[in-house]
């Protein structure tokens, strides 16, 4: 794993929903080893821990990476009050990412809420070959429809207040696709319920799962161990860290 | 450039900067951004005999000026440590102080024992880790206890011992001398202060373990109070730390008492904060002509 810190410029920086931001930042020597699922912890204001945003996009030729991260409380929103031509101090990519294996034939990614933005990258991964499944609380909350589209994945859009698209939760689409078959693979991102509900149907019918997982962190790179998920792995159980181990786990390793 | 070396219990530090224990790990996830030789030393993850899980989370939680963590002593067991972690350690040419720490007496010694056929070159006895059931802080909190640990690890072992006390006590100076009479080469102090935070929209304690250890900015001023009354108190070395993150915390820490200076949640905020404050102390140093760092140990005029 390679990471580096710095003070990289924002170049681009887009509002995409109520209180949800896209940056896109100049950073290089990032762009040129981030992977799909990692993420980059992020210094805000004068607060002691940084606020870790998964990668939305990544683009080696242009030497950038996009970040979407919705504002949560004061450190988000000091990140918010940053503006184009501004520097934001990053540490990163850090994290294991998500698994791409060109030889899927179908694969779908869902994402639930703020859980979404790192879907991208597999989505532009994979293209036609993905269906992505977004879900959001109502329409006014519904972020990068159209970058999804872009990339040649089929798109399937859900609200909980069914202001838009399909009225309810990600998993009814979802278990429809399953029972078409043919599903490679399946990579998620939300609510721990949201996940929780897809790995089980994934362990099922057998279906290999990556799912993203969040946790209150400090270091961001597996040193101070406070990011601890209980997993299992080689039938032992032990507190792996969201920062290193994850945020990408397979789901079968994830004691709910 | 000023001579930033300090001597404490007869081992050489090229400089008093120290990341501090639980902070760092064993060192490798830095090593990714600076080497480690340009440390003064490395206080390694606190280790026990037997590999510890550690809490559930949530683990950590932030506060004004600081933050909460109560990871429970999470760590592979000193095994481990001794096989995997040491021999990496000790070819980074700097100081290593493994951190140690048991649930009973009778753990704290077989940990020690473990580590006297090494080249670990200081042993550093948690006594005040707040965020275990037995031991930890446990032993910390009573003069009787900490003395009592002391004096027979003390037995186990002929390396630097030193003894890092907890601030969550009547009088830190008590403790402290306690653990200096039952045979202590130094003390450090402070480990976290307990504390709590509560997310008011669910009733629920932010931390899976309800309470935590505070450390971050906040600290500081608490910190140096401490080492000033125990470096007063004792005459032994105080490696001094708690809420430091510049090279102007780290001089007033020392002008206070503190022979050496560990970085903790700093390393957070700024993973390269360690360096950084080196290259500040440095620059303090000069602008004032001093020409040793050690020539502002305990050097606080009190009104």
């Amino acid at each position: 794993m390679k990471y580096t810190q710095g003070k990289y410029l924002i170049l681009k920086k887009t509002a995409l929903a109520r209180e949800m931001y896209s940056f896109i930042i100049a950073c290089p020597e990032v762009a040129e080893v981030a992977v799909a699922g990692q993420f980059v912890h992020i210094r805000t204001g004068n607060f002691t821990l940084r606020r870790p945003v998964s990668i939305c996009g990544i683009d080696r030729k242009k030497g950038t990476i996009r970040i979407v991260f919705e504002i949560r409380g004061e450190g988000t929103a000091e990140i918010a009050r940053l503006n184009e031509g501004g520097l934001i101090d990053m540490l990163a990519p850090l994290g294991h990412g998500f698994t791409v294996n060109p030889d899927f034939k179908k694969v779908v990614l869902i994402g639930g809420g703020i859980g979404t933005p790192p879907m991208l990258p597999l989505a532009e991964a994979y293209g036609e070959k993905a269906v992505a499944i977004s879900g959001f609380r109502s329409a006014d909350a519904v972020i990068l429809q159209d970058d999804f589209k872009n990339t040649g994945a089929e798109t399937v859009l859900c609200t909980d207040d069914g202001s838009l698209g399909i009225h309810g939760f990600v998993t009814q689409p979802f278990t429809e696709l399953v029972g078409e078959g043919c599903i490679d693979a399946v990579y998620a991102c939300g609510p721990m319920p949201m996940l929780k509900g897809i790995a089980k149907i994934c362990k099922e019918n057998n279906i290999f799962c990556e799912i993203s997982l969040e946790e209150r962190m400090a270091c961001g790179i597996g040193a101070c161990l406070g990011c601890a998920c209980r997993t299992v792995r080689n039938d032992e159980e032990y507190f792996a860290h969201v920062c290193k181990d994850g945020p990408v786990f397979n789901a079968e390793e994830v004691l709910w | 450039m000023a001579d930033l070396s300090v001597k404490i219990c007869g081992t050489e530090f090229k400089n008093p900067i120290i990341p501090a224990s639980g902070v760092f790990g064993y060192g490798r996830e830095y090593e990714e951004l600076f080497p480690l030789e340009k440390l003064g030393g490395i206080a390694t993850k606190g280790t026990t005999l037997n590999r510890r899980a550690g809490n559930l989370a949530p683990r950590i939680a932030e506060t004004p000026s600081g933050m909460l963590n109560s990871v429970g002593l999470q760590n592979p067991g000193i095994d481990h440590f001794i096989n995997k972690e040491l021999p990496y350690l000790l070819e980074k040419n700097t100081v290593i102080l493994a951190n140690i720490a048991g649930s009973t007496v009778e753990e704290c010694v077989k940990v020690a024992e473990k580590l006297e056929p090494t080249d670990v070159h200081m042993i550093e006895l948690n006594i005040s880790c707040p965020n275990v059931k037995q031991g930890g802080a446990a032993f910390g909190t009573s003069c009787d206890m900490a003395s009592e640990v002391v004096r027979q690890v003390r037995k186990a072992t002929a390396k630097p011992l030193v003894v890092k006390l907890s601030p969550n006590v009547t009088s830190i100076t008590d403790i402290a001398k306690a653990v200096e009479d039952a045979g202590a080469d130094a003390v450090s102090l402070i480990n976290t202060l307990l504390g709590m935070r509560i997310d008011i929209n669910t009733g629920r304690p932010i931390l899976r373990n309800n309470v935590g250890g505070m450390s971050g900015p906040a600290v500081f001023p608490i910190a140096v109070r401490m080492v000033w009354q125990v470096a007063n108190a004792v005459n032994i070395p105080v490696i001094g730390m708690g809420g430091v993150s510049s090279g102007r915390d780290a001089i007033e820490l020392m002008m206070a008492g503190a022979s050496a200076v560990q970085v903790g949640a700093a390393i957070f905020t700024d993973p390269y904060a360690p360096v950084r404050i080196i290259d500040e102390m440095n620059e303090f140093l000069d602008s004032k002509n001093i020409s040793s760092v050690c020539d502002i140990i305990g050097t606080v005029k009190p009104w």
